[in-house]
């Protein structure tokens, strides 16, 4: 039997009224490795970040299941890297879920935290100032943190920017490695070779889910045009999209149709 | 050795007032100069001096009601600061505005409220007094406000200070891991209130910002950590206070600007020569290693 992870129910997330992600329903198995793919703008991030929590939805919701632990490494880091912080400072916060803000770190802690750092290919980076790091060090320092948090539900936003190639074959070995431990996995990726090879499912945005399921399947030529076809800008005049009677329980690929109807997505002449 | 005690031991020693003020202004030290890194890391250096001019109403509202009294013009002070830090706080989380800007609009609004009641009833040595205090007239009341403050905010920083650190550093991922983001800005906040509040008595509301911005500033020229950081802070404040009495006691000069400049004194020492100042980053250091 599989047992979901997470459930969407109608759930839609945007700034200042306009939708990123538009009444998307569905479910992420729990244990499962999905890659998350779209174009600039379509809605990748606000999906992690509505699972996070910390964007609230404007409609609908986002389920955990009970218990599970979410660990985030977003696109955008607001890290400040001239704080006076050292590695192993930095990773020591993915203590956090374990420890919490008054726990003492022992020294299991500490061997935990130099493991992390070896399992990036980090080891001995302890003592140096996070602001000596290089762009991919840096991102690898913050998948170390992510080992350490010891999450059952990994969300990965754009992780193998500014990443050499070697250190992208090693990131991935690590993620395999926890889609090995049964952890729930969703990684934004833009290296669409990258997916094929490396993710068994995919989810294709465009604010609205345009394929979701087997990753092969997903990534289908007339999909990919779909997808493509997508209209980024806001349309500040768009009329308000109202609920319609029966917005539960029915598949939510009918539904991406209905409001694809309603936005004049893909319709029409325009301007490319 | 008589001159060694004479120009540094006798004037604490043989005077009461130089004992108490020595003692305040080293309580003062020990709680304001941790929360001065934290201002500067946070990058609100300036904010403790909007700060500083925000509580001026409180204070002012407690001197028109009881005269120049220590208690309620420390209440009145920690009123005002704690509705400017909250609503600037507030606005800045809730708006599109970013803080300095919300900080600025609430502090001068806050400010000519202050100039305002203190000039309905006082004169302007009134004013005097309340922009720049006097170290050398402390009371046991004024102590012992100092000593509750101080022991509130090293006691809250020891229980916040992992959350607080996070904040600094990394706030979505602590946004991401716990609810503590907004709740520890805001205690952090309080604390910087609570400080300059007890420090007004002693430096004044202007120069109280001092005692806590130049020594962290001066801290981190030396290290590239923040708990080496703050404990050096504490030490420069340290230093600077015992200068400065000594500075005013021997040269008739006003105690609080006399503490301030010998904290700018250690200031520029140390852009010259710390660790991470001039001298070290162009000159000295030529040589590099093979990796």
């Amino acid at each position: 039997m599989t047992q979901t992870c997470l459930t969407f129910r109608d759930l839609t997330l945007g700034y200042s009224s306009h939708p990123a992600i538009h009444h998307l329903d569905g479910t992420i198995r729990k244990g499962s490795l999905t890659a998350v793919v779209g174009a600039n703008g379509s809605g990748k991030s606000t999906l992690m970040k509505g699972i996070v929590g910390v964007l609230k939805p404007m409609a609908g919701e986002v389920v955990r299941a009970p218990g599970v632990r979410a660990a985030y490494l977003p696109q955008q880091s607001e890290l400040d890297r001239s704080f006076p912080a050292r590695v192993v400072d930095l990773v020591s916060l993915g203590l956090w879920p374990k420890r919490g803000m008054l726990g003492r770190y022992t020294s299991e802690d500490r061997a935990a935290v130099s493991q992390a750092l070896m399992a990036v290919g980090l080891g001995g980076f302890e003592k140096r100032p996070i602001d000596t790091l290089s762009g991919g060090q840096l991102q690898r320092t913050l998948f170390a943190r992510v080992l350490l948090q010891d999450a059952d539900l990994i969300l990965l936003d754009e992780p193998f920017n500014a990443v050499d190639a070697k250190t992208v074959g090693d990131l991935i070995a690590l993620i395999k490695r926890w889609h090995g431990e049964e952890r729930t996995i969703m990684v934004v990726v833009h290296d669409l070779d990258l997916v094929r090879q490396n993710f068994p499912e995919t989810l294709l945005l465009a604010r609205q889910p345009i394929a979701w399921g087997e990753t092969r399947e997903t990534l289908k030529p007339e999909n990919l045009l779909r997808a493509r076809r997508f209209h980024e800008a806001w349309e500040e005049n768009a009329p308000w999209c109202e609920p319609d009677e029966n917005a539960h329980g029915h598949d939510h690929h009918d539904h991406a149709h209905g409001h694809d109807h309603d936005h004049h997505h893909g319709a029409g002449p325009r301007a490319a | 050795m008589d001159t060694l005690y004479g120009l540094f031991i006798a004037p604490f020693a043989d005077f009461g007032f130089m004992q108490r003020a020595l003692f305040g202004s080293l309580m003062l030290s020990l709680g304001a100069c941790p929360i001065g890194v934290f201002l500067m890391l946070r990058r609100m250096s300036l904010s403790g001096d909007a700060m500083a001019h925000a509580i001026l109403p409180g204070a002012a509202a407690g001197f028109l009601f009881y005269g120049l009294e220590i208690l309620p013009m420390t209440i009145g002070g920690l009123i005002a600061g704690i509705i400017v830090a909250l609503g600037a706080g507030a606005v800045s989380r809730f708006t599109i505005q970013r803080e300095d800007a919300s900080m600025a609009a609430f502090y001068l609004i806050s400010l000519a409220i202050g100039v305002l009641m203190v000039s309905i009833r006082g004169s302007s040595v009134d004013l005097m007094h309340v922009l720049f205090g006097t170290v050398l007239a402390l009371n046991n009341e004024a102590l012992i406000l100092i000593g509750g403050i101080v022991a509130i905010t090293l006691v809250s920083l020891a229980i916040f200070w992992r959350a607080l650190v996070a904040e600094c550093l990394d706030p979505l991922f602590l946004r991401s891991v716990s609810k503590m983001g907004s709740p520890v800005h805001f205690i952090f906040l309080g604390l910087v209130v609570l400080n300059l509040v007890g420090g007004f008595q002693a430096l004044g509301t202007l120069l109280s910002v001092g005692l806590m911005m130049l020594p962290a500033a001066a801290a981190r020229f030396w290290t590239a950590r923040v708990e080496p950081m703050c404990v050096l802070a504490v030490l420069i404040g340290f230093a600077s206070c015992i200068a400065g009495l000594l500075l005013s006691y021997h040269a008739s000069l006003p105690s609080g600007p006399a503490i301030i400049l010998s904290a700018g004194v250690v200031y520029f020492a140390s852009i010259l020569l710390g660790t991470r100042g001039i001298l070290r980053a162009r000159i000295i250091h030529h040589r590099h290693r093979t990796a």
